[in-house]
Parts: structure tokens; sequence; C-alpha cells
């Protein structure tokens, strides 16, 4: 769990996540720090968000535990907020699949496309912990 | 079957009211849609189709067509964010020529600016409910337009070497036609230091690269060819239409520097017959300068990765550069109606093959027009319409 009070004095607060049956392992799994992904057991295509059936199949598909290890596809820190500016942006996954998500605990003006991060969860108002991405 | 010549575009109207504090949304619907029966010559018993999206309160089409009175034999209420007004007419086409209507009325309007509150922050509120699929994995981290938006000027920036300077020609070219526009809300002529300098509000995009927010609407009537030649309008015919979905396709080859366009424009040029080369005048999504920048490219105007220099030294001025664009100022300075700038896309497109655009931007023996839609967003999922029109 990362402590984000510690490294500034606002940050923006994560709402909790909407969650329903299809998600929920990967929310239970969120909460012990287990980053997980789907995979098809038919085609084995990886894909994100998760889903029951494969988005390019529509074969079964299963849970599996990722690394949440990538590179910076895309960013853009947003600097019109009242709670400090913050990064959302795509992490390309080594597995394949691209993830929207925040970055965080670093130098936001130093974020480069291609940079290679690493998924931490960060807590949320009431809900389980986020996967979010930082350099490494 | 194709559309190709089947239908006609009757009526449009363009509310002039950019503040909509004294008005209700259900109220501003149907002064759009009186406005448009005028200026086609039609009344309301006349409307037997209609076609309204997300923005039109109440249940679907329902509740507006209650409202306003329609007895009605079609209704469509697809909706695809801003692009869903340039939709329904290809969707409209469609019905007149399966011949479930010969009438159809679309509406847009809405308040966001008089209803907005505290009038800031481009974040969504809240998370959006749990059913939606993508809701707990995205909604979560703040995106909103602006830096959804940012995300993939970033990118093609990253790719094609595109310039934030390039971004803002397109701004300025705006603002020349927006400068002859009574009812635009900004008409000062900027410059791209004038874009530059604005705030920054979400990388790579400035404040000047943003549309407005403005209160209003618009309507169009879309009728049969019988109809049409009765009428006492020039004949603005439908030639070509098609539309798409795009989204992030479940993480895999995500490419954030294309649009829907790029399924959405070669068929329906194809319908057409007709090539971008033949385009007079082109109506282009602007919610942002890089949704014009990435449409054009994908409409095939100019080629990938080379919309920078397309839109460059005033290229997309009317009266200046190769290809007229948002002649009426466009959403980045006339006007973006409850978000939503569709309508006002076929709207300038038509007033142009009508030979009634303002004087000063009216492009001269305009008989072929292009309308493109992207609504959602950019980023994330967005739907894509293409409208191709043509004097007859």
């Amino acid at each position: 769990m990362t402590d984000t009070t510690a490294t500034a004095p606002q940050v923006r607060k994560i709402p909790a996540p909407a969650i329903n049956n299809e998600s929920k392992p990967f929310w239970e799994a969120a909460k012990e720090g287990r980053f997980l992904i789907k995979r098809c057991v038919a085609c084995n295509e990886p894909h994100w968000y998760p889903r029951v059936l494969c988005p390019f199949c529509f074969g079964e598909t299963k849970w599996e535990e990722s690394p949440g290890e990538g590179v910076i596809y895309t960013y853009s820190v947003m600097h019109r907020t009242p709670t400090g500016p913050y990064a959302i942006g795509y992490v390309t996954l080594n597995e394949g699949p691209a993830v929207l998500t925040n970055f965080v605990d670093c130098d936001l003006s130093a974020l480069k496309i291609g940079q290679k991060v690493k998924v931490k969860f960060q807590e949320t108002e009431g809900g389980p912990p986020v996967p979010v991405f930082s350099p490494v | 079957m194709s559309i190709k010549g089947k239908a006609y575009i009757g009526g449009v109207f363009e509310h002039p009211i950019r503040l909509a504090t004294d008005q209700s949304t259900a109220q501003l619907h149907a002064e759009c849609a009186k406005g448009a029966l005028e200026d086609a010559g039609l009344t309301k018993d006349d409307i037997d189709g209609y076609f309204c999206a997300g923005d039109a309160p109440g249940f679907g089409a329902m509740s507006m067509a209650d409202y306003m009175g329609l007895k009605l034999r079609h209704m469509d209420s697809t909706e695809t964010g801003g692009s869903s007004y340039v939709l329904h007419v290809g969707h409209a086409a469609e019905a007149i020529a399966a011949g479930k209507c010969s009438v159809a009325l679309i509406t847009l309007a809405g308040r966001p600016r008089s209803m907005r509150p505290g009038g800031g922050g481009g974040g969504r509120p809240g998370a959006a409910p749990s059913d939606v699929p993508e809701a707990g994995f995205e909604s979560i981290y703040g995106g909103s337009t602006h830096n959804t938006y940012g995300m993939c000027a970033m990118r093609h920036m990253y790719e094609y070497g595109t310039t934030s300077e390039q971004l803002a020609w397109i701004k300025v070219a705006a603002s020349h036609h927006a400068q002859w526009n009574e009812h635009a809300m900004l008409r000062d002529v900027v410059t791209v230091e004038d874009v530059l300098n604005s705030p920054l509000i979400a990388d790579p995009l400035h404040r000047l690269d943003c549309c407005v927010v403005s209160d209003g609407g618009g309507a169009v009537i879309v009728v049969s060819p019988e109809i049409a030649k009765s009428l006492k309008r020039p004949l603005v015919k439908v030639i070509g239409s098609a539309e798409a979905p795009k989204g992030p396709n479940g993480g895999r080859n995500l490419d954030l520097t294309f649009s829907g366009a790029a399924w959405t424009g070669p068929p329906a040029f194809a319908e057409a017959g007709i090539t971008p080369q033949d385009i007079k005048y082109a109506s282009i999504y602007d919610s942002f300068t890089i949704t014009v920048l990435m449409q054009l490219e994908d409409l095939g105007f100019c080629k990938k990765g080379e919309g920078g220099k397309f839109v460059a030294d005033g290229n997309l001025i009317s009266g200046v550069g190769k290809l007229p664009f948002n002649t009426d100022g466009g959403g980045l300075c006339n006007n973006h109606p409850t978000n939503r700038g569709g309508i006002t896309k076929v709207i300038e497109a038509v007033r142009q093959l009508r030979g009634e655009a303002h004087p000063k931007v009216q492009v001269p023996g305009c008989d072929l027009a292009l309308a493109h839609g992207t609504g959602g967003s950019l980023g994330t999922r967005h739907g894509a319409a293409t409208l191709i029109m043509e004097r007859e």
C-alpha cells in the first residue's frame, strides 16, 4: 500500500471503483496486492479490462497474476484541477494489453512515452485499492 | 441498398442562444424544431420521424415526442455522443429510403453552461454505475475529455512529430471564421502565439485548444426527394454516410493516433462516388484541435501523420487555404451546444451548400460538402459518423 500523503500535500483522491459480479475476483486480489489480468483459454490472448468471454474470440477466459510491468504508451498531466496535477495514461503491459491508469509517486514533468513502469496499488475512498503505476 | 439521393436536407436551425439560464432543455429542443420547420417551410404535422440522442430529456425519443406533440411512425434514439446527429442524418435517409417516414426531425439541445455546478473542472462526477462494463477500471482515474484527448495528442506528437504550433493553427482558422458570426462565443481573431500562451489544461492541450462550453441546440429536417422538390429551398442531397464505434479493443494493439473516421470515411466516399479531393467545404468535429487534425488525416484529406503540415499556415481558412472548415467558427469558437457539436457540423455544411454562409466565409461554388462527428472520447471509446452532401 502506498502512502500518498507523504509525498504531496494535495493528491487527487481516487473514488471507490464500481464493482460487479464479473470484476469481483480482480478486486479481491487487489486487496492482497495482486494484479490480475484475463487470458483466453481458447485463443490464449490476454486482454484488458477483464471480461468473462474473450473480446477477440468469445472463448472462456481465466485469471492470471501479472507482475504488472510495462511501458508508458501515452499520458497527459491534468493541470486544471482543484486537487493538484495528476497524470492519466495508458501502460502497455509486457503481456500485451494496454491499461488505462494513473502515474504516481514520480515527477510528473519527467514522464516519457516508452518509460518502464510497474504496478502498485493505491488506496481509494472506501473501496479496494486500485492499480496505478510508477516508473521503475 | 444505398442511401445516395434517397433523402434531402429540408430545413436546418441553430439556436442563437449560448447561455440559457431562463429556459428548460425540452423548450430548447422544441424551439430548435420550430426553427427548422420554418426554415423548411413545413409544419409540425408533417413530421412522421423523430431522432434524438442522450441530450433529449426523458425516456429515449418518447418524452420529447410527447412534449412536442409529434405523431410518429418512426423513431430512433441512437446515442453516440456528439456524433449522434451526423449519424442520425444517415439513419433518417435509410428510414426514408425504406419508406418508414418522409419528414424526419433531428433535435439537439442542452444547458451545460448554465447548469454546471461551480463552472469548473473537467472530471466526470463520481463513479459510473457498476454495470457499465469499463467503469470500475477507468472512471477512477480522473479521465475527462481534456486529458483523454490530451493522451491522443501526446502520442500523435510522439509518432509523427506533430507540434503545438501546428495544432494552434486549427484554432487560428476557426477564429478567423468566428469573427464574422454574430452569435459566436469567441469572436476575437487569435494567433498561434495566443494559443500557445493560453494556460495548459491537460498536456499538451492549452485552453485555446479546447472548444467552448455553451448552452443551445439545433435541429435538422431530412425529407424524401418528393417533399424536398416541393419546398422553396435550395436542394441539398444526402449522397453518402457511414458510422462506426472505436474503443481500446481489449487493450490489444492500442492505437490512439487514429479515430473511427478511418473506418467511416472510405465507405462514405465510396457511397457518394467521390474522393476527399472533391470536397469544397468540410465540417470537422472540433471538440479539441487534435480532434480536427486526426479526423482530417483519417478521412483522407492528407496522409496519416501529415495533418500538422496540412493545417498549418491557414490551410483551413476560407478564402486562404485549400480546405475551408467550420466556417461558423465551429465548436472551438462559435458553439458546442450541450457539449455535442454534431448538429452544428451538419447545419454549417448545409448553409455552405445553399450559399447561405456568411459572405466573408462562403465557399464559391460549394457543391460538395462533408460533415464528420466524433462523439464520446477519442482516448477511450467514441462513435464516428461521416456524412456527405451535394448541392443539386
